[in-house]
């Protein structure tokens, strides 16, 4: 276990070197760092002092050296629009992008296990062939398009939703959030579900085939024939068993919500990370940019090292099937 | 046996009779026809493939034609009349372009944004996994920790990373797209070329003395065909909605190349205030797009699948 922990650890620090050359790379030999980190509108002082604190004098490779140092130091530069550093102004917009995400999440368990177990306990109902044509068309719906059509119903010809922004916050244990005030809700509601819509959907089928292979197993029809009643069955027996490959896949796509909140946090104008780096894109905020890139990349870095040291522990074939490789 | 069996069991033969009498690409027509929903999404296919290449052909108006355009007919409802003779089906979007003509134009672009990425994709990445597969050892090794670790991040990520670094365009959007697929088809074809090497006409090309080349290309890669084209289809469709959706965030396409994502970009600014044709027509399209070549990938998937032969 221990040295499956190492070498699944030493292959997540190589991965984030190998991105940290690229991110190198595509900032200081494809662009020209002065104009990528400087701001253009500075004057030849301060240009000049500016690269000599971001070590742009020196070669190429002392120069790489000292990208990593800044970086795990944290000096990644200051923002030109908002002239703070870059590295806050992330750290700052991550709780609203994380909030979304997380939502997302618990949206698609929370909609997507009833459904799916439905229309897997009653696989010829209308209802049932409802529910699957929706997830087939959640999977095929771009998902851009989808928020844009939220928006136009339910803001604009309905007006039972706002259509930008957080909303009001409130602070509850510490954590600041709109998941705790009713203005906060109304706003969180359609990004949220605009995110979700995918992953209720693959929720929906996972369920829906894990349901419909256990409603054969032994254990069930002993359950049945013990006498239970068909809801301790269902509630206890069958939700246990199918539940293991759904929070297994759950939790592989947190790391993809987070990607996508890019997407959603546009369409909303939600605060988040991702909206920031669209707007940095558009508006040349390199130092942004590269903070970003370095946060998210840690970011997945990690979450992806959680998953399968998790995933190891609950299947042990993972970690066994490492060390005849 | 009863006369009864007899005929059942002659029709029986019959049938198998005539199914060994087609050739290969019969059987597999009639095997994908045989889903309605299939075929509808195949014809919806057809359709919308020529419509697009045929689009200066049928638009009414040359939506980049600055002559035949004119800004006084910005943000029409569909249904208007135009001062040209004809109507304007979809209504106007807000330079006072014909929706339905930038929507025909729009579909050449993401089209074959959509198509050529995955072609080069897909040249790509099967060379990439032939190699791993016929190599084996360290290289193979090496080059699925590549594919898994790339895997692991999702297609977004990496193709706005890209875009971040490198900025917009449309050979930028390209490298992001190829970047973003290669590793499906690397993973495809060497799962199959794996299978596939050990069979024994391989062994037999071997003894022949055949280069090592003329085996892998003429003799493995054929027949690993059937599980790309499926790849193919579904790639195709992911690399057309993840192109509409970076040109949406404003950092895939620029304004001279109108995909349909730009389009619904463009008419974004006017949803607010009800005028919502202008975004949901092109997403209509592209829509109808990605669920038909979705459809006719799974149908493709289940015809091609020998296990599930009948």
């Amino acid at each position: 276990m221990t040295a499956y922990v190492i070498r699944r650890l030493m292959q997540s620090v190589v991965v984030v070197l190998i991105m940290s050359v690229i991110v190198f790379f595509g900032v200081n030999v494809v662009g020209d760092p002065v104009d990528m980190l400087i701001n253009p509108e500075a004057d030849q002082e301060d240009i000049e002092a500016a690269i000599r604190a971001l070590g742009l004098d020196k070669p190429i490779g002392e120069q790489y050296l000292f990208f990593l140092k800044n970086a795990i130091t944290g000096n990644l530069g200051k923002s030109f629009i908002f002239g703070e550093p870059a590295l806050q102004l992330i750290i700052q917009r991550m709780p609203a992008t994380l909030e979304l995400a997380i939502t997302a999440l618990l949206m698609a368990i929370f909609l997507g296990i009833p459904l799916g177990l439905y229309a897997g306990l009653k696989p010829d109902s209308p209802a049932s062939r409802t529910i699957m044509a929706g997830s087939i068309l959640g999977f095929s719906l771009p998902t851009f398009w989808v928020g844009l059509m939220m928006i136009m119903v339910f803001a604009v010809m309905l007006g039972w939703l706002p259509s930008t922004g957080r909303g009001e916050t409130a602070t509850f244990l510490g954590i600041t959030s709109s998941l705790f005030t009713l203005n906060g809700l109304q706003h969180i509601f359609m990004p949220a579900l605009n995110l979700a819509l995918l992953k209720i959907s693959l929720v929906i089928r996972l369920t829906r085939a894990g349901t419909r292979e256990a409603i054969h197993q032994d254990y069930i029809k002993f359950a049945r024939a013990k006498g239970l009643s068909p809801h301790r069955v269902i509630m206890v027996h069958l939700l246990k068993n199918i539940l293991i490959p759904v929070v297994t896949v759950i939790g592989l796509e947190f790391g993809s919500l987070v990607a996508f909140s890019v997407v959603t946090e546009t369409i909303f104008a939600w605060p988040g990370m991702g909206k920031l780096l669209i707007d940095s894109i558009q508006q040349l905020d390199r130092p942004v940019i590269v903070a970003y890139l370095i946060i998210i990349v840690l970011l997945f870095v990690t979450l992806n090292l959680i998953v399968d040291i998790l995933y190891s522990i609950l299947d042990p074939r993972v970690r066994l099937g490492e060390r005849e490789a | 046996m009863t006369t009864v069996e007899q005929t059942e069991l002659d029709l029986v033969e019959d049938e198998h009779e005539r199914i060994l009498a087609q050739t290969p690409f019969q059987r597999f027509k009639a095997d994908f026809l045989e889903s309605k929903i299939a075929t509808v999404a195949l014809v919806t296919l057809v359709a919308i493939v020529l419509v697009a290449i045929f689009a200066p052909l049928i638009a009414p108006q040359n939506p980049y034609d600055l002559a035949q355009v004119s800004v006084l007919d910005a943000r029409l409802p569909p249904g208007t009349k135009s001062e040209f003779g004809y109507t304007f089906l979809l209504g106007t979007d807000g330079a006072g372009r014909d929706l339905f003509s930038a929507i025909l134009y729009g579909l050449r672009i993401s089209l074959s944004v959509g198509v050529m990425s995955g072609f080069i994709a897909l040249v790509i990445g099967s060379a990439i996994g032939l190699i791993a597969a016929y190599a084996g050892g360290r290289v193979d090794s090496v080059i699925m920790r590549v594919v898994d670790i790339q895997l692991s991040f999702p297609a977004i990520l990496i193709a706005l990373m890209l875009l971040a670094v490198f900025g917009k365009g449309v050979d930028k959007i390209m490298i992001a797209l190829v970047t973003v697929q290669w590793a499906y088809y690397a993973r495809t074809v060497r799962g199959t070329a794996l299978v596939e090497r050990s069979k024994e006409y391989v062994e037999a090309g071997v003894c022949l003395g055949l280069s090592r080349n003329r085996i892998l290309f003429r003799h493995i890669l054929p027949n690993c065909l059937a599980p790309l084209i499926v790849v193919g289809t579904v790639q195709t469709a992911h690399a057309i909605a993840l192109e509409a959706t970076l040109s949406f965030l404003g950092v895939g396409l620029p304004q001279t190349e109108p995909s349909l994502g730009l389009l619904i970009s463009n008419g974004f600014e006017y949803m607010l205030s009800g005028r919502y044709w202008i975004s949901f027509f092109p997403g209509i399209a592209l829509l109808l797009t990605i669920v038909s070549i979705n459809l006719v990938g799974d149908q493709l998937r289940d015809v091609l699948n020998p296990r599930l032969e009948r």
